[in-house]
C-alpha cells in the first residue's frame, strides 16, 4: 500500500516508520469493491489489489496512564486505578478481529482483569502498538496500553530477578575483571590486536 | 502460494548439508578485499572539504557531507528563540530516549525532537538481541576480545571497555523497567549465540527485541518531564560563543516552518544512513535513516571516524521483491540455519563475522552461483528448516515468530522452504568521533548511538549496537546535563549560523562554484518520477 502511494506520486510521512511491519505507524482501514466489510491492515505489509480503497489512520487518540513501574505496589489492583475502563469489556471481540498481528486481544484484556499478567505477556508479545483495537472498542478502552502495563508489571514485579545477571553484577562490582581489563588497556594497538586475534 | 512464489520454489535444488571449507585468516582477508563493498574501489569519492578532507568514502556519503544547507537565502535568526532548554536531544530512537530519561532525572529541562514519532528508529526494528557477557565462563574481557577481533582491531579500546563493563548494569536497568527478555527454565536470562563470538552472549525478546525495548522506553519518556516534539527533524545546528554548539533549527514537517531552539547542550542521536542506499544496496533501515546528524555536525567541524565503513547485513530478503531489504536476524544462523548457493551447496561457515558472510554471498552471486529472481536480482538460499530438524519441530515458530509471520504474509513458509537473501545495507560502523563521555570535537555537542563512531571499529558484532544505545545514551544524558549546568550563560545575540556560511564558502572555493546538493534530505524519495 505504501509503495502504491509512492507510485501514484504521493509523499507519505505520517504513516511511515520502519517499513518492516514492527513499528505500528501504518495502521490502515480498507474496503474491497462489492464487499461491505471494513478491513484493517498494516500498510507496509499489505499488497494492493484492484478495487481496493484505503485510508491510513495516522494516529488514534488514547488516554495513557501515568505511572512509574518501579513504584507499583499491587499492580493487579492498580490496573483498575490506571485503566478503570478495562473492566467494562463487553466481549464483542471486535478488537481481536481487527488486530493485524492476529493477537487474541479480547482474551488478553480479560486475563489482565483477572490478574494473569503472564498470560497477557504471552498473548501480546507481537503487539506493534498500532492502536487499531482502540478504533473498534465499544467500551472505548485502549487494549494495547493495558497489555503494555500488564507486561511491564509482570516483568518488573512478578518475575524473579535473573540470577545470572545478579552474579555477574556482583563480580563486576567486586572488581573481578579489573586486572585483566586494565592489562588489555595497557597494551599497544599492535599488541592488543595480537592478544585478541584468536578466539579463546 | 502465489503463482510467482510457487514457480520460484519449484526450482530449489536438493540441499547438500556437507560443511563448507574452513577459512584461514588470510582467506578471510582475501575474501573481504575482493568482494566487500567497503574495500572495492568503485562508487567512491575523496572528501575535499571539511575536517575529514582527504578521506575516501562512498559517493553517497560525500554527497551528504559536501552539501549545502536547507536554510538558503537570508538566514536571518529571529529576535527570540522559539524555545530555550538546558538539553536538546535530536533523535527519538533508543539512544535519544535513554539520554532523555537520564538527563531529565538530573533535574534539567530536556527537549527531545525527532523526525517521525518517538521510537521510529532502527532500534524498534532490531530483532536479534543485546550482547552482554552474563554466561558462566564468559566475562566482559571475553566480550572485549571478541568485539575487538570482529572490528578488525580498529575499535577505540577505551570506548569498548566502557561498553563491556557497563553493559550488565544497563541490562539490569532494562529488566527493572519491565522489559521481558527470554528466560531459561531456571529464570536466568537466556543467552544465544551470534556470529564472530566465542560464547553465547545475546539476550533477546524472541525476535521482537527492539520492539519490546521501544514500547517500554517510549512509555517511560512520554511519562517523564521530557518535552517531546515529533515530526520535527533538525536541519541545522546553531553556533554559540567560542564555536560551541548552542542549539538547533528544527523543521516542522506539518506547518513547514523553522523552529529555533536555544540549548545549553545538544545531544545528537540521529542514527544511521541506510536510506542513502550506498552503492544501490537495499536497506534494512527505517524510513528516516538519512544521516542528518553526520551532515550537520560535519558542517560545524566535528571530526568523523571510520566513515568509510558500513555493515552490509548478509541476510536481507531479496525475494519476493516487495520485501527487499527486510532483515532475517543473524540469530537464525546462531540457531543452526544454513545457506546454500544455486547448486544447493554450502559456501561459507554461517557463523563467520557479518562482513565475511556478506562477502561470500556476493562472491557466489558474482561468479554465477547465485539464484536468479524474477525481477533480475540474485541471492542465496537461507534454510531455516535445519533449525527444526536440530532442535525439534516448532522451534522456528517459537523463537522467530515475526519472521514466520512476515514471510507467511507473502506466501513463503520459512519452516518449509528456504528464504532467498542478499546482503542489505544495515549499519554505519563509524560516525562522529566520540570519547567515553559522549563528547564530539565540538564543545557542548554530544553524540550517542549509531551516529557516533569509534566503538565498533570497521565491523560491528551483532547485539553490540543495542547495548551501545543504553551504555552511551546514559552517559550522554548524564554528561549533557552536567555540561548544561556548568556552561556560563550566553545571549541569543551570540548565536549564529556562521559555521554554515563558512562551510558553504569553502565548498564554493573547492568546487569552483559548481552547484552542490542540499542536505539533510530527511527522507528518501521513492515516488515515481513521471507520476
Amino acid at each position: 500500500m505504501v509503495q502504491a502511494m509512492w507510485y501514484t506520486g504521493h509523499e507519505v510521512i505520517h504513516g511511515i516508520g520502519c517499513l518492516g511491519g514492527v513499528c505500528g505507524a501504518c495502521a490502515t482501514v480498507y474496503r474491497m469493491k462489492g464487499d461491505f466489510r471494513l478491513r484493517n491492515a498494516l500498510a507496509c505489509q499489505t499488497l494492493v489489489q484492484d478495487g481496493m480503497s484505503f485510508s491510513m489512520l495516522d494516529s488514534y487518540p488514547i488516554q495513557r496512564a501515568h505511572y512509574d513501574v518501579a513504584a507499583l505496589t499491587d499492580p493487579k489492583e492498580e490496573l483498575f486505578t490506571f485503566y478503570p475502563e478495562s473492566a467494562t469489556c463487553r466481549n464483542c471481540n471486535a478488537c481481536t478481529e481487527v488486530c493485524p498481528q492476529g493477537i487474541d486481544v479480547r482474551d488478553a484484556v480479560w486475563r489482565a482483569n483477572f490478574g494473569d499478567f503472564k498470560a497477557v505477556a504471552e498473548l501480546t508479545m507481537s503487539c506493534v502498538m498500532c492502536g487499531l483495537c482502540v478504533s473498534r472498542c465499544i467500551a472505548e478502552m485502549a487494549p494495547h496500553e493495558i497489555a503494555l502495563y500488564a507486561r511491564r508489571a509482570y516483568g518488573a514485579k512478578e518475575l524473579p530477578f535473573p540470577s545470572n545477571l545478579k552474579t555477574r553484577l556482583g563480580e563486576i562490582e567486586a572488581g573481578t575483571f579489573s586486572r585483566e581489563m586494565n592489562h588489555l588497556l595497557s597494551l599497544s594497538p599492535a599488541e592488543l590486536k595480537k592478544e585478541c586475534e584468536v578466539k579463546s | 502460494m502465489s503463482d510467482l512464489v510457487e514457480s520460484f520454489y519449484s526450482r530449489v535444488p536438493v540441499l547438500d548439508e556437507t560443511p563448507p571449507p574452513a577459512l584461514s585468516p588470510e582467506d578471510r582477508q582475501r575474501l573481504l578485499k575482493s568482494y566487500y563493498p567497503d574495500y572495492r574501489p568503485e562508487g567512491k569519492a575523496t572528501l575535499r572539504v571539511g575536517p575529514n578532507a582527504g578521506t575516501v568514502v562512498p559517493e553517497e556519503i560525500a554527497t551528504l557531507l559536501e552539501s549545502r544547507s536547507r536554510l538558503q537565502g537570508s538566514r536571518i535568526i529571529p529576535d527570540h528563540p522559539d524555545r530555550e532548554v538546558d538539553v536538546l536531544i535530536i533523535g527519538g530512537g533508543g539512544a535519544g530516549i535513554t539520554a532523555a530519561l537520564y538527563a531529565a532525572e538530573q533535574g534539567v529541562s530536556v527537549l527531545l525532537a525527532t523526525k517521525l514519532r518517538v521510537g521510529d528508529s532502527n532500534t524498534v526494528m532490531a530483532e536479534g538481541g543485546i550482547q552482554s557477557a552474563l554466561g558462566e565462563g564468559d566475562s566482559p574481557v571475553e566480550h572485549f576480545r571478541d568485539t575487538f577481533r570482529g572490528g578488525h582491531g580498529e575499535n577505540d579500546p577505551t570506548l569498548l571497555s566502557v561498553l563491556v563493563s557497563e553493559g550488565p548494569r544497563m541490562v539490569e536497568w532494562l529488566v527493572s523497567r519491565g522489559i521481558l527478555f527470554d528466560r531459561d527454565p531456571q529464570g536466568n536470562l537466556s543467552l544465544r549465540k551470534g556470529g564472530g563470538t566465542s560464547r553465547p552472549r545475546l539476550i533477546s525478546a524472541k525476535d521482537y527485541t527492539g520492539l519490546e525495548l521501544i514500547r517500554v522506553l517510549k512509555e517511560d519518556v512520554v511519562n517523564s518531564p521530557v518535552e517531546i516534539l515529533e515530526f520535527s527533524p533538525a536541519v541545522e545546528l546553531l553556533q554559540g560563543p567560542g564555536g560551541a554548539c548552542a542549539g538547533a533549527v528544527l523543521w516542522d514537517l506539518d506547518s513547514r516552518k523553522n523552529f529555533f531552539v536555544k540549548a545549553r547542550t545538544v545531544i545528537l542521536a540521529t542514527g544511521g544512513t541506510g536510506r542513502l542506499h550506498l552503492g544501490g544496496f537495499a536497506t534494512s533501515n527505517h524510513f528516516g535513516a538519512t544521516g542528518d546528524g553526520l551532515c550537520m555536525a560535519y558542517r560545524m567541524g566535528a571530526k568523523l571516524v571510520h566513515i568509510d565503513s558500513f555493515q552490509y547485513h548478509p541476510t536481507g530478503v531479496i525475494f519476493p521483491s516487495e520485501m527487499a531489504g527486510m532483515l532475517i536476524t543473524e540469530a537464525v544462523r546462531g540457531a543452526g540455519a544454513r545457506m546454500y548457493n544455486l547448486l544447493g551447496r554450502r559456501f561459507v561457515n554461517e557463523l563467520e563475522t557479518r562482513d565475511v558472510v556478506a562477502s561470500a554471498i556476493i562472491r557466489e552471486c558474482s561468479e554465477g552461483r547465485g539464484v536468479p529472481t524474477p525481477s533480475g536480482a540474485f541471492g542465496v538460499y537461507l534454510d531455516l528448516a535445519s533449525i527444526d530438524r536440530d532442535a525439534g519441530e516448532g522451534t522456528v515458530t517459537k523463537r522467530f515468530p515475526n519472521i514466520v509471520k512476515l514471510m507467511t504474509r507473502h506466501h513463503v513458509d520459512p519452516t518449509k522452504v528456504p528464504i532467498l537473501v542478499y546482503p542489505t545495507l544495515h549499519y554505519q560502523n563509524g560516525g562522529i568521533r566520540t570519547d567515553e563521555n559522549a563528547h564530539t570535537s565540538i564543545p557542548n555537542l554530544l553524540v550517542a548511538g549509531e551516529a557516533s563512531g569509534g566503538l565498533h571499529g570497521t565491523n560491528r558484532l551483532m547485539g553490540n549496537s543495542l547495548l551501545e544505545l543504553f551504555v552511551f545514551g546514559r552517559r550522554a544524558g548524564l554528561e549533557g546535563s552536567k555540561e548544561a549546568r556548568e556552561r556560563p550563560p550566553f545571549s541569543w545575540k551570540e548565536v549564529s549560523l556562521a559555521h554554515v556560511e563558512n562551510f558553504e564558502q569553502a565548498l564554493a572555493r573547492e568546487f569552483e562554484g559548481a552547484e552542490r546538493p542540499i542536505a539533510p534530505t530527511l527522507f528518501p524519495d521513492y515516488r515515481r518520477k513521471d507520476s
